[in-house]
């Protein structure tokens, strides 16, 4: 057989309070199709960062045709002939399909003018997009040309720099149905000249019909591979879950179900066509699982506003409630605790205090002017309630660790007696200790009768905290799964699309 | 706080070196005249000043006056209108058009420095237009010298439009400082988002700013036009924009928005006028006025850079 064009070994990395990667083995053969996969936050991402050029290990090799070598930029993995297609597309949509090729690059002429020579980027910008079957013209520019078109200039791209490892980052999230298929046959056109392509994705149908060789990985650690006849969709969701739960938390026990908040064939932008019901009970915590890209967040932000629902509508106790904006939401006891804390949650630059009140300003205030005095009183009062660690209610938010900001984030919605909280991936970036202490607050409000909808891309979260489990796959309820019949692999085959 | 002290330090200092250099910058005469114009520009730049608290520019302002001025003549000598209706009308223009400005930067996403941009070219041409390119005046002023007496007379010795001004500026303090409304300004232009999630409804913040600075401009509008008492309609108000863009920067406003004081805004107005007067005083030719202006302003804010960093070292 041959030798491997690329071996990783060993490859550790870690970030202030986390081991992102622990002793990661991959290698790729060449003319070879290889998908990475893994649960949201495996490590896929940080070790393909180090293979690109961004991170640096903390330890251990990478060795290409039989040399170790070491990547210290984009540049450098370049050079190395390993290109990387993001999942968020790198181009410029103002510069024409040869100028994005071809950026910093330009192939010259005219001596000390150092002009560009056009007529020989066009062409060979042509070739390059012919050879991909994209039937597009070199002066095309980006913004005309569909997300597919664009992914496949990126390509072009790629190997224009000749690439012979090519990085693919979830590359079908944002493809139409046909452009996913026609990318398919790209990528294994580009195996079948010697390409080698290493393939993220969460579609494990995808990964099925593609790949030669699975690898994935779990907590930052090698969790398997598969050959070939062995890649089932079975065998892959086993591999990215099966982990023992530790008995970290304890759920609200002794609640009588019955329906308070209910959402009716609601449809959000990013998904028109997809209609979306369930219903949440007082004091019931409803776990919200999927993958990245399932439509979560967007059905958040139509229930509290942010961007209304295109149909359908809410409920609270039977009553409709009409929400064209954040204030309607507001008015009716309806919160966001959004998954953007430090643009959408809060004012950085703001001390504690004005980001308690800030939607609760009107109780703090007679004839539209506010009274100072009461406004510090109760933005202590709930400063203290929530034990956020900071020395006054004076100190700018900016200034305080993750957990702290999104206590603040809480804080600015317990002065208002909540009757739903929507909290969207509420302990992201925050460590251990803060965390436990934000689950308790959860388990506190949902024993005072809030109805609670928890989204969240850490299954062990969504096992340890949620009553009922319901799971979204492109924009779809694929299921709502109750606490007896949870588990990691019934949850991960929703969220992948399979009933 | 530490801004304000900063510039009132700065605007003191100012004082004291031209009245030790030229005495006669202490006489009621000098320092009356001064005053005037401190509150005539001082109420234009409040309502900049809130206008780029929300992180937006009105680049109409002077243009605006100039239209105003117009109507304003016209509706006393030409039309005959009662002085208080003229009043209540050319305000409430102003008004509209700061609303119309709002509208078209929160509803249509313009950029303010476009909206307002395109503002200053349409009113003055249309200010031009509907003056036929002529100036304007007040004649004898006949029935309507008590408006007069607003921008050109005094009370107790101090002119009218500086107790205008204290009278606006104590008003504009408590509703920024001390309301909920002035709450939501600020946290609008620190970031807008995040006010959006918690329940404000930004795109009306905005444009009520536009509108309230409008007001304001249409009251220095209507003394404006009293005190030069003749409104050429394609000089009258140029470039005072750049006084109100200049005097709220200088009062501690953030052009990115979510910065600012009432207090800092009007001693930064003053601050432009005695620079203007150290002109005269001092004997610099009267060419290099703007020149000087612009040589305080960016040591002003060096300065200012400067502390910032020592303050917080990064």
């Amino acid at each position: 057989m041959l030798s491997p064009i690329l071996e990783m070994k060993g490859i550790s990395k870690r970030f202030p309070g986390v081991v992102a990667l622990d002793k990661v083995d991959l290698e790729i053969y060449p003319g070879e199709i290889v998908a990475l996969i893994g649960e949201n936050g495996a490590g896929k991402s940080t070790l393909m960062k180090i293979l690109g050029g961004v991170y640096q290990p903390d330890d251990g090799s990478i060795i290409i045709n039989g040399q170790a070598v070491s990547i210290h930029s984009v540049a450098d993995a370049l050079d190395l002939g390993i290109a990387f297609i993001h999942q968020e597309l790198n181009v410029f949509d103002n510069l024409d399909v040869a100028a994005n090729i071809f950026l910093g690059r330009e192939p010259r002429k005219g001596g000390f003018l150092s002009l560009i020579d056009r007529r020989k980027m066009y062409a060979e910008a042509q070739t390059h997009v012919d050879r991909l079957g994209l039937d597009v013209s070199s002066h095309t520019l980006l913004s005309k040309l569909s997300m597919g078109h664009q992914q496949m200039v990126e390509i072009a791209k790629a190997l224009s720099q000749q690439a012979r490892i090519l990085i693919m980052d979830e590359p079908t999230s944002s493809l139409t149905l046909t452009e996913t298929e026609r990318l398919m046959d790209v990528v294994k056109d580009l195996r079948s000249h010697g390409v080698s392509i290493i393939y993220i994705s969460h579609r494990l149908g995808e990964v099925q019909e593609l790949a030669d060789r699975v690898i994935a990985l779990r907590d930052g650690r090698n969790a398997g591979r598969l050959e070939r006849e062995a890649i089932t969709h079975d065998h892959m969701v086993r591999m990215m879950v099966g982990r023992d739960l530790e008995d970290f938390y304890v759920h609200p026990e002794g609640v009588v179900r019955q329906p308070y908040f209910e959402v009716r064939d609601l449809r959000t932008r990013r998904y028109p066509h997809r209609a979306i019901s369930f219903k949440v009970s007082k004091g019931e915590i409803m776990g919200f699982a999927g993958l990245v890209g399932a439509g979560r967040s967007e059905l958040a932000q139509a229930i509290f506003g942010v961007d209304p629902a295109v149909g359908g509508g809410i409920l609270l106790e039977d009553k409709p409630v009409k929400v064209h904006a954040p204030r309607d939401a507001i008015g009716n006891g309806i919160y966001l605790i959004p998954e953007d804390r430090r643009n959408a949650g809060l004012i950085l630059e703001d001390p504690i205090r004005k980001n308690i009140t800030l939607p609760s300003l009107m109780r703090y205030a007679s004839a539209g002017l506010i009274n100072f005095e009461s406004e510090r009183k109760g933005a202590s009062n709930i400063f203290k309630k929530l034990n956020v660690k900071a020395p006054s209610v004076e100190e700018r938010v900016g200034n305080l660790s993750g957990g702290n900001q999104q206590k603040v984030v809480l804080a600015k919605w317990l002065s208002l007696s909540p009757h739903v909280l929507i909290f969207d991936e509420p302990t992201r970036g925050i460590d251990v200790g803060a965390k436990a202490e934000i689950y308790e607050l959860m388990r506190g409000l949902a024993e005072s009768g809030v109805a609670i909808m928890m989204i969240s891309s850490d299954m062990e979260e969504i096992l340890g905290v949620s009553q009922r489990v319901a799971v979204m796959h492109e924009g779809r309820l694929t299921g709502v799964l109750e606490r007896s019949g949870c588990n990691e692999e019934a949850i991960m085959r929703l969220a992948v699309g399979r009933e | 706080m530490r801004k304000e002290l900063g510039i009132f330090v700065l605007l003191v200092a100012l004082c004291v070196v031209v009245a030790i250099i030229n005495p006669r910058f202490l006489s009621p005469a000098n320092l009356q005249n001064m005053a005037r114009l401190i509150g005539l520009y001082g109420i234009f730049s409040i309502g900049m000043g809130i206008v780029i608290i929300t992180g937006g520019i009105d680049l109409s302002v002077g243009s605006v006056f100039a239209l105003l001025g117009v109507l304003m003549s016209m509706m006393l000598s030409e039309w005959h209108w009662p002085g208080a209706l003229a009043i209540l009308a050319v305000i409430g223009v102003s008004v509209g058009l700061g609303m119309i400005h709002g509208l078209l930067i929160t509803r249509l996403r313009i950029q303010p420095f476009i909206v307002t941009l395109c503002g200053l070219l349409f009113y003055r041409g249309l200010a031009r237009f509907i003056a036929n390119d002529e100036t304007k005046g007040f004649g004898t002023s006949a029935g309507f010298e008590w408006l007069q007496k607003l921008a050109t007379g005094s009370l107790f010795k101090i002119p009218m439009p500086f107790v205008l001004l204290i009278i606006i500026g104590a008003v504009m303090w408590v509703v920024l400082h001390r309301s909920v409304y002035g709450r939501y300004l600020f946290a609008v232009g620190r970031n807008e988002e995040a006010s959006r999630y918690s329940g404000i409804n930004s795109r009306r913040i905005i444009t009520s700013a536009y509108a309230l600075s409008g007001a304001l401009a249409g009251v220095t509008g209507v003394l404006l036009a009293f005190y030069t008492n003749s409104i050429s309609p394609s000089s009258h108000g140029n470039s005072l924009e750049l006084y109100g863009i200049a005097a709220a920067v200088l009062g501690g406003c953030s052009l990115r928005g979510g910065e600012g004081s009432i207090i800092g805004i009007i001693i930064g107005a003053a601050l432009l006028q005695v620079l203007q007067n150290l002109v005269n005083l001092l004997g610099i030719p009267s060419s290099l006025n703007f020149a000087v202006m612009g040589a305080v302003i960016l040591i002003g804010v060096i300065a200012d850079q400067l502390l910032k960093r020592r303050a917080a070292p990064a």
